[in-house]
């Protein structure tokens, strides 16, 4: 491995890769190539040992019973946890957040244990489903622009003392706790419900995390206009009633 | 044996004959083919309706996530050699569809051959005990409200249970092997797979499936490819006796020749010989349009419905090669799905070396899947401006459920 390479990693895309989340894989090898770096994206079936010399890992959504699964194996492997202590930057969506919490539902209607990488737990939400699109501010301290992203879930979390949550819903559910909060983060592991999937929706978060992994403060500019107009477009449909 | 004595008791008649008029008053009305509406208004007045118009009938059902509507048309196509034939032949694939379809017999109709929607099929199954069910393939589709396909195939699984009927099922599948296997009489077709993304998970036992080549296992339960008595083999019908039977359809591509060889082990359960079956498939043509190539604008366009990653895979493994023009049009209104994240599920980089041009309702959706892809693209506010912007030649144009309506719409198809 040289040192000018960023080692991408996508785990377990053949259990955590049903909605379209492999797009923040794609966004962010595409976004670090544009900026002239070398990057080698790894994808970790379930049953390959998960790398701990990563720089930035994702984990998509998925149904319920892969995300059990996922998260068994998850434990077992115990790659993300050394990774995650050798500084590498993590980013889950949906399933793959739940998971890297302290625990879960799963399937079949049990508490199950997840990593405890992010200070969240989630649980099912007793009401209908969150479907849609959804319009949130990103905490300040991040300096990103607002988020925008398409919710599928019926689980709610709840943010942790040692977590901060990602995001403040203008419209939509975010963590469905009921308070507006969207998503958690900690220094270096962030978690969201939102699909689209959220990088190509966000661009500006996987410039965030390439910032994190290389530890720089700013990344030359590339070329944002289809990313724009499509943040445009679906920020007015997020404020729109169904 | 149907045609013998009528099945129907006065108060079915009566619900046949106000299906009928509040079918024919949506016609009137100008609110499409009015098939579903005289449906639901039938069954509503007889619930059992759709059991009793299927009495007489050899049925034969067809599900799957993707080629039902098509298949179904080559089985018909085919059964017609050994009698007439009853179809919802456009595609209004739920009951009332299925019971507006089915009121279209008279006396003479032998075989019933029904597209059935995933979700329906247990239910259909239940009402009009079929001679025949032919399983396709299970794949994603319609992310924000569709059932994990996982659950669909274990659906199907309890529902098969114990079935009389004759199970044709694709033996490339891990899902519709699992949904079948717990039926008593299988007949396995190697149908083969291009989109394997939904099939990693062993459905047994959730193991990681291996798959080397063309073969498949679970390397923890022992769940496996059974062995196929039926295969399509390139451009040949491989039947059980070893015979290679030459596919000469219309309709272009790998996922219809799997569908004619599904179609031809369908139409041998019923003594339709496999040459006979092929050759009358030959004359499907277009199917409600999809395939089909229109003029517009003085330039050849050929229509191409792709709902999902499976379908858009097997549709750009049929196009012609670059530099032929590709419109592709993508909306996400209720029928498509209201969520789109399955557009980078799809491999666009499969479009190397075509110029691209884009539209629909989320047309910068697709933008931005096809900056990520590297693709060379531009957005259009219509179909008439991507034509005008299209290079020479025919024009190849994908579009997603109601994009493919709205298309059909734009040029009179
Ligand atoms: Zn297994």
């Amino acid at each position: 491995m040289s040192d000018s390479q960023l080692r991408l990693v996508w785990i377990y895309p053949d259990l955590l890769s049903t909605y379209g989340d492999q797009g923040n894989a794609l966004v962010v090898e595409r976004r670090a190539r544009q900026r002239g770096l070398d990057v080698a994206r790894i994808d970790v079936r379930s049953d390959q040992p998960i790398p701990t010399s990563g720089d930035i890992y994702l984990i998509g959504g998925g149904e319920d019973r892969p995300q059990r699964l996922a998260a068994e194996r998850l434990r077992r492997d115990g790659g993300l946890h050394r990774a995650v202590g050798n500084g590498a930057i993590v980013f889950s969506v949906c399933a793959g957040y739940q998971i890297l919490g302290h625990e879960f539902i799963n399937d079949l209607g049990q508490r199950e244990a997840g990593l405890g990488l992010l200070d969240v737990v989630s649980v099912r939400g007793e009401g209908a489903r969150c479907v849609g699109d959804v319009l949130g501010d990103i905490d300040p301290r991040l300096g990103l622009p607002p988020l925008t992203g398409f919710e599928n879930h019926q689980g709610v979390t709840h943010v942790g003392p040692n977590a901060k949550p990602l995001a403040r819903v203008r419209f939509g559910n975010g963590n469905g706790t009921g308070d507006g909060t969207e998503g958690a983060y900690n220094d270096t592991v962030f978690g969201t419900y939102m699909h689209g999937p959220v990088l190509a929706r966000n661009p500006h978060i996987a410039d965030h995390l390439l910032k994190l992994a290389l530890d720089v403060n700013a990344l030359p500019p590339v070329d944002d206009r289809w990313y724009e107009a499509l943040r445009q477009e679906r920020i007015a449909a997020a404020t729109q009633p169904a | 044996m149907a045609g013998t004595s009528d099945p129907l008791s006065p108060r079915a008649k009566l619900a046949v004959t106000a299906g009928k008029t509040a079918a024919a008053v949506s016609r009137a009305a100008g609110r499409g083919s009015g098939s579903v509406i005289g449906g639901r208004v039938a069954l509503k007045l007889d619930p059992e309706l759709l059991a009793r118009l299927a009495q007489g009938l050899d049925i034969t059902l067809v599900s799957a996530t993707n080629g039902k509507t098509t298949t179904t048309r080559l089985i018909a196509e085919a059964l017609r050699a050994a009698g007439p034939v009853v179809s919802n032949a456009l595609g209004a694939n739920m009951p009332a569809g299925i019971t507006s379809a089915l009121a279209e017999r008279n006396d003479e109709a032998r075989f019933g051959v029904i597209e059935v929607d995933e979700k329906y099929l247990i239910a259909v199954a239940r009402e009009t005990d079929p001679k025949c069910v032919a399983l396709l393939n299970l794949s994603r589709d319609q992310l924000d409200r569709a059932a994990e396909t996982r659950m669909l195939a274990e659906n199907w699984r309890e529902g098969l249970t114990g079935t009389k009927a004759v199970v044709v099922a694709n033996a490339d599948d891990p899902l519709i092997v699992w949904a079948a296997s717990s039926s008593p009489n299988v007949i396995w077709v190697a149908a083969g797979q291009m989109w394997k993304d939904d099939a990693w998970s062993c459905p047994s036992c959730g193991g990681v499936l291996q798959r080397p080549g063309d073969d498949w296992f679970c390397g923890e339960c022992g769940f496996r490819r059974p062995t196929p008595s039926w295969a399509l083999s390139g451009d040949h019908v491989l039947d059980p006796h070893g015979s290679a039977w030459p596919i000469h359809l219309q309709l272009p591509g790998r996922a219809n020749r799997a569908n004619a060889t599904s179609s031809a082990a369908v139409a041998a359960v019923f003594g339709v010989p496999p040459q006979v079956a092929l050759e009358r498939m030959y004359h499907v043509q277009a199917v409600a349009g999809r395939y089909d190539t229109v003029q517009f604008q003085g330039r050849d366009l050929r229509l191409l419905l792709a709902k999902n990653p499976a379908g858009w895979l097997e549709t750009f493994s049929l196009i012609d090669p670059p530099p032929t023009p590709v419109i592709l049009s993508v909306n996400a209104r209720g029928a498509d799905g209201t969520d789109t994240s399955w557009l980078w599920d799809v491999d666009y980089t499969r479009l190397n070396g075509h110029p691209i041009f884009v539209l629909g309702d989320r047309k910068l959706d697709l933008a931005v899947r096809l900056e990520v892809a590297d693709q060379n693209f531009q957005v259009c506010e219509n179909l008439d401006e991507a034509v005008r912007l299209a290079p020479p030649g025919r024009i190849e144009v994908i579009a997603n459920y109601t994009a493919f309506q709205d298309l059909r719409r734009r040029v009179g198809n």
